[in-house]
């Protein structure tokens, strides 16, 4: 599923991966694919991730993960960082998630009574990344599905999500709610109609396998 | 003409922190955070403190320690998502904790910083975060809006200073700092080497000397501005 997420980034993309799975979403970029990666805390032109031993450091991801620069990469403060994310210079974010509804509305960063640990800059991804695509498992760990007629969690951001991509499938957002697009290999459609809280639109046509 | 010379200890620089202030502390993690001066401000012992950071660290590192002494009474900020510690006193009650949108908090810095009231912004418009917050029309759109934020003091981290003030910092551990510089009435900046006039050259400089009141120069850095082994 993380593979398949990579797809989903087009050369010459401005990309924010959020906390979480997302950042695993580079590792599966080819070599000198070219792509721009923002970080929050002021980096764009994120390099590869480094092992302790050789981390910068004064050099972090947003989620502190230790990364490095490439040819090209500049810092910047905080409000120039969000200045980017808000005038809408990001072509695409991926983020995890709670909850996502069939309208795209997305709920990834608080339970109550049991995780507020605050948004950080996820709310202003959500709601100002030209696109945004969620990458979750399909459901939790308790085996409710994630994807929802309506969200119950306290919202990030109304009607933004695009797109989910998910270990059983890929799932498209758009007026008419959940459109199954892609589905993983070995997983039945009946499964993943099984596996989602809200009516998922399957096209007739021959779904392709991921 | 000669620049003033604004060099101190991190000690005479802290002593400028009362009881009751606001005081903003740069970096996000560790990248930016002046550890030494917020060690100088536990020992310092002011209390009843508002701060004000993107986040809370890591259980015993920077902010925490802040925590711990039971000096703050409110906390300022975006994610407390690394430090558990922060997160209970958070639920017990014994912190009041404020979450702003990261780039929300950056901006209201930055306009404290410039001499604004506040400005409009949408970020966050239907969820809980806009609730209780002024809204209004502009145009055909629904703005909140969002007050310039200030502070008694500053606390910031940078690489290099010169004695005057100018600031440069490396990295990541820019972040909320040059935003801080300009939003405080007294502005302390520990430098991990503090240069004589011209030792910056000006076009490096991030922040002009003339936002900041105080610099020290830091010694050998402690473990906490370290890589954080995980």
């Amino acid at each position: 599923m993380v593979a398949r997420a990579a797809r989903e980034i087009q050369p010459g993309m401005v990309v924010n991966l959020g906390i979480g799975l997302p950042t695993k979403v580079v590792n599966h970029l080819p070599a000198n694919f070219p792509v721009c990666l923002h970080t929050e805390n002021g980096l764009a032109g994120i390099g590869p991730t480094l092992p302790p031993d050789e981390a910068d450091r004064n050099l972090i991801d947003a989620g502190g993960a230790y990364v490095s620069t490439i040819p090209g990469s500049a810092f910047f403060d905080s409000a120039t960082s969000f200045a980017l994310v808000r005038s809408g210079r990001l072509d695409l974010t991926m983020l995890g998630a709670f909850e996502v509804a069939a309208n795209g509305d997305l709920a990834n960063w608080k339970i109550p009574g049991k995780f507020s640990p605050g948004v950080g800059g996820g709310i202003e991804l959500a709601q100002k990344a030209r696109r945004v695509a969620v990458l979750t498992t399909h459901t939790d760990r308790a085996g409710n599905s994630k994807l929802k007629a309506q969200c119950t969690l306290p919202l990030t951001a109304q009607a933004c999500v695009v797109r989910i991509f998910t270990d059983m499938a890929v799932i498209d957002v758009g007026p008419n709610g959940f459109t199954l697009v892609e589905i993983a290999q070995g997983v039945t459609v009946a499964e993943v109609i099984d596996a989602t809280d809200a009516p998922l639109h399957v096209p007739d046509t021959q779904l392709p396998i991921f | 003409m000669k620049l003033p010379d604004k060099q101190t200890s991190v000690e005479a620089a802290i002593a400028h922190v009362k009881d009751g202030d606001t005081v903003m502390l740069g970096g996000f993690g560790v990248p930016g955070t002046p550890f030494t001066l917020i060690h100088a401000l536990v020992h310092h012992g002011a209390r009843n403190l508002t701060i004000v950071k993107n986040d809370a660290n890591e259980p015993n590192m920077g902010v925490d320690h802040l925590l711990q002494s039971g000096l703050v009474s409110r906390l300022i900020t975006t994610h407390l998502g690394l430090n558990a510690h922060a997160i209970e006193l958070m639920n017990s009650g014994q912190i009041k904790v404020e979450f702003n949108a990261q780039g929300i908090l950056a901006e209201r810095i930055r306009a404290g910083g410039a001499g604004l009231g506040g400005f409009l912004s949408d970020i966050g418009i239907g969820t809980e975060l806009a609730e209780g917050k002024q809204v209004i029309e502009q145009g055909s759109k629904t703005y909140i809006v969002e007050p310039a934020l200030r502070a008694n003091v500053a606390l910031l981290h940078a690489a290099r200073a010169d004695s005057f003030g100018n600031l440069a910092y490396v990295a990541t551990a820019r972040n909320f700092n040059p935003l801080m510089a300009m939003a405080a009435d007294c502005v302390i900046a520990e430098a991990e080497a503090v240069l004589p006039l011209g030792g910056l050259a000006p076009d490096d400089v991030h922040t002009t000397g003339v936002f900041v009141d105080h610099v020290a120069a830091l010694g050998a850095l402690s473990k906490e501005y370290a890589v954080v082994q995980r």
